[in-house]
């Protein structure tokens, strides 16, 4: 019966399946890391990283096909102006707000999605665009499978940024500074490293790494529309699953998340035809809330020192 | 003899006396209605609940009718974060599963109000208890993004059950009854006077606004909710004096989750029609995002903060959808300008939230205790 049922769907499919999910977890993942990376350092879950997603894919369009610059180059402006941002985010409300309860800042930084996502369809307007991407619907042929080249560029530039940002991490004195203010912020006081600095370097990397998901996420077959931050709230499970802390985690919850969620594009219709159509879109939280009544932290967070 | 004296009924002392309002022993915490300003207070609301339905234009009695659904959820969900600290983005669920319960037992079966209103209390406080144990393992961010996963969860059942929900069509809800007792509140008739539905849904759910909020209230101030605020304030000290904190969680949750529960019932009369738009998914966390804001701007940890901040938004969020059109900008009418109503709606939503948090954590409630207090200690306000 499962042999029978298996053959339906045909091996090139699994290919291309496997493939378009690693893509989609790239673009999770970037998103996951902007999350990853402020909560690391300052503790707050930053729900206006959608924000960052949607304003970053929108200067992308500006330059690219308002003014026409070169894609690269319109990505590169992308990039700053949503560090930019974060920087702005930073100095205006955040830094008031250091200390504060989760609840506290979590509606902060909602509030601040509010206003951003609103402003952005204000000035851009509420219809649909095609990115000037140089990849568009192309694709190509492998045998039978058929690979988008958007997909292809988007795994290659995800891993360009996340290598530069685990290389910055890992060796830079910047982010020693990170880390060290992550795992102690008294120690790394005492140490001669500024907080405030710390902040805004997390802040604009987060600004960073949701500009070049906006773009990617705009790229290729997909379309900039001002309600595309909602791929934050997918990436929400990513993050989660990894655990907060972990941008390694960030990572690999993405790729699962991805995987998860076109595998049961894939395979929900044939075998759980039960349970309805687009499964797919509430399949990353069930594997989201497996995980987590096994390791409540996620698969590599930190366990949690708790004190009286 | 020393420590007597500390005590305030040592006052024999010369002008040694204590100000009347020191409470040393906190009976004055316990009671409901603290000195002559609430009970005047509370006269004038009882007063208002009987004048305003007769007073107002329909438009802002549906309003009103809005803000006091909201209100009964909010309530709930101050229960929840206010009190015990438990953090909620999923309240969405919990009212669509009222609405759903309006629909399919008032309307499909046909049971009589006070049984389908039971029958939502009982599913919010079942799936309440459901996400408990979760509340039990996870804390405050973690727990965020799981109550989120609860919207997807709903979402997708709301959209696929179609026998109960009617998919993604939604189903009406139109001939559900709608009396207590001799009084139909469709067509309300009262010593031959005739009020309308709006009228009459009025009285209804201010009515449910007050008993929950009297529920709450007396939740609040007894053994029950001097243990969730314990909670809130460190679990692992509550814990040690005693304080099972699961046991209150998974109460917390499931007590918010009926209150949410009822609201959505209201919210299926007043609207007529329950959809799964309107409670799953992305419109479903703005909703739930509302509620927050309810009790952020209303006041946390007050229940009467509660009502206050759904009146606020709610009513906030209707009048400029209503008049914002015509409200100039930097002397640019709005809807001529770039920005449309509803997006200078979120905005102001939005700002309106950093504002609070930013500069009055505490809310409404607390610029309302601010002024009390002024009064009370004038002329030495220091």
């Amino acid at each position: 019966m499962t042999a029978l049922a298996l053959g339906a769907i045909r091996s090139d499919a699994w290919f291309e399946t496997l493939f378009s999910g690693v893509a989609l977890g790239a673009k999770y993942a970037l998103v996951a890391l902007g999350f990853v990376v402020v909560f690391k350092a300052t503790g707050v879950i930053n729900f206006a990283q959608a924000s960052f997603v949607v304003v970053g894919g929108y200067l992308c369009f500006n330059a690219a096909n308002t003014w026409g610059w070169n894609f690269y180059l319109a990505l590169l402006f992308a990039m700053v102006g949503g560090a930019l941002l974060g920087l702005i985010l930073e100095f205006l409300i955040l830094r008031r707000m250091a200390g504060e309860a989760p609840f506290t800042l979590i509606m902060v930084t909602i509030g601040i999605l509010f206003v951003i996502d609103n402003i952005v369809t204000a000035i851009w307007g509420p219809d649909y665009h095609d990115l000037a991407d140089p990849w568009g619907l192309k694709t190509w042929q492998w045998g039978d499978v058929d690979i988008a080249q958007a997909d292809v560029w988007t795994i290659g530039i995800t891993g360009v940024v996340l290598v530069a940002f685990f290389l910055m991490f890992k060796f830079s004195t910047l982010g020693l500074a990170m880390r060290a203010s992550a795992l102690d912020q008294e120690a790394a006081l005492a140490q001669g490293i500024a907080p405030k600095r710390v902040y805004q370097v997390a802040w604009a990397c987060a600004g960073v790494v949701g500009a070049v998901a906006g773009a990617m996420l705009a790229s290729g077959t997909g379309s900039l529309r001002p309600d595309m931050g909602l791929i934050a709230l997918i990436a929400f499970p990513a993050m989660i699953l990894g655990g907060l802390e972990s941008p390694g985690g960030a990572v690999l919850g993405g790729l699962i998340i991805g995987l998860v969620q076109q595998f049961t594009a894939l395979l929900a219709p044939e075998y759980l035809a039960w349970i309805g159509g687009g499964f797919d879109r509430v399949s990353p939280y069930f594997v989201m809330v497996l995980i987590l009544l096994v390791r409540p932290t996620g698969l590599f967070g930190q366990k949690e020192v708790r004190r009286v | 003899m020393a420590v007597s004296s500390l005590l305030p009924s040592a006052r024999r002392h010369p002008g040694g006396r204590p100000h009347h309002k020191l409470d040393l022993d906190g009976t004055r915490d316990l009671k409901l209605l603290k000195g002559p300003w609430a009970k005047g207070f509370a006269v004038a609301l009882a007063v208002a609940y009987f004048v305003i339905p007769g007073s107002l234009e329909e438009t802002t009695l549906r309003t009103l009718c809005y803000c006091g659904l909201y209100a009964i959820g909010a309530i709930g969900l101050n229960l929840l974060t206010g009190f015990t600290g438990q953090i909620s983005l999923g309240h969405a669920a919990f009212f669509g599963g009222g609405a759903y319960c309006a629909a399919y037992f008032g309307d499909k079966h046909g049971w009589p109000f006070p049984a389908y209103v039971l029958a939502a209390i009982v599913v919010g406080l079942a799936v309440g208890g459901a996400i408990g144990p979760f509340a039990a393992r996870l804390r405050g961010n973690y727990l965020a993004v799981v109550t989120i996963g609860l919207l997807f969860v709903a979402y997708h059942l709301f959209m696929n059950w179609d026998s109960v929900t009617g998919g993604g069509n939604g189903v009406g809800v139109a001939n559900a009854d709608i009396s207590v007792g001799p009084l139909d509140f469709r067509d309300l008739e009262l010593g031959g006077l005739k009020y309308t539905f709006v009228q009459g849904m009025f009285w209804l759910i201010w009515a449910f606004v007050a008993i929950t909020a009297l529920l709450a209230k007396n939740i609040v101030r007894s053994r029950p909710g001097r243990a969730m605020q314990a909670i809130r304030d460190r679990d692992l000290s509550a814990e040690i004096i005693g304080v099972k904190p699961t046991r209150y969680k998974v109460a917390a949750f499931a007590v918010a989750g009926a209150c949410a529960s009822v609201a959505g019932v209201f919210y299926a009369l007043m609207q007529n029609h329950v959809s799964p738009h309107e409670f799953g998914g992305q419109v479903g966390l703005f909703l739930s995002i509302t509620f927050v804001a309810m009790i952020i701007m209303g006041g946390v940890g007050t229940i009467f903060g509660s009502i206050l901040g759904a009146l606020l938004v709610e009513y906030g969020t209707r009048f400029i959808n209503q008049r914002g059109a015509d409200a100039p900008i930097l002397g640019i009418p709005v809807d001529q300008g770039w920005l449309t109503v509803g997006e200078l709606n979120r905005i102001l939503f939005g700002l309106l939230i950093i504002f609070f948090l930013v500069l009055e954590p505490r809310g409404l409630a607390a610029l309302w205790m601010r002024i009390r207090i002024w009064f009370q200690s004038w002329p030495f306000s220091y």
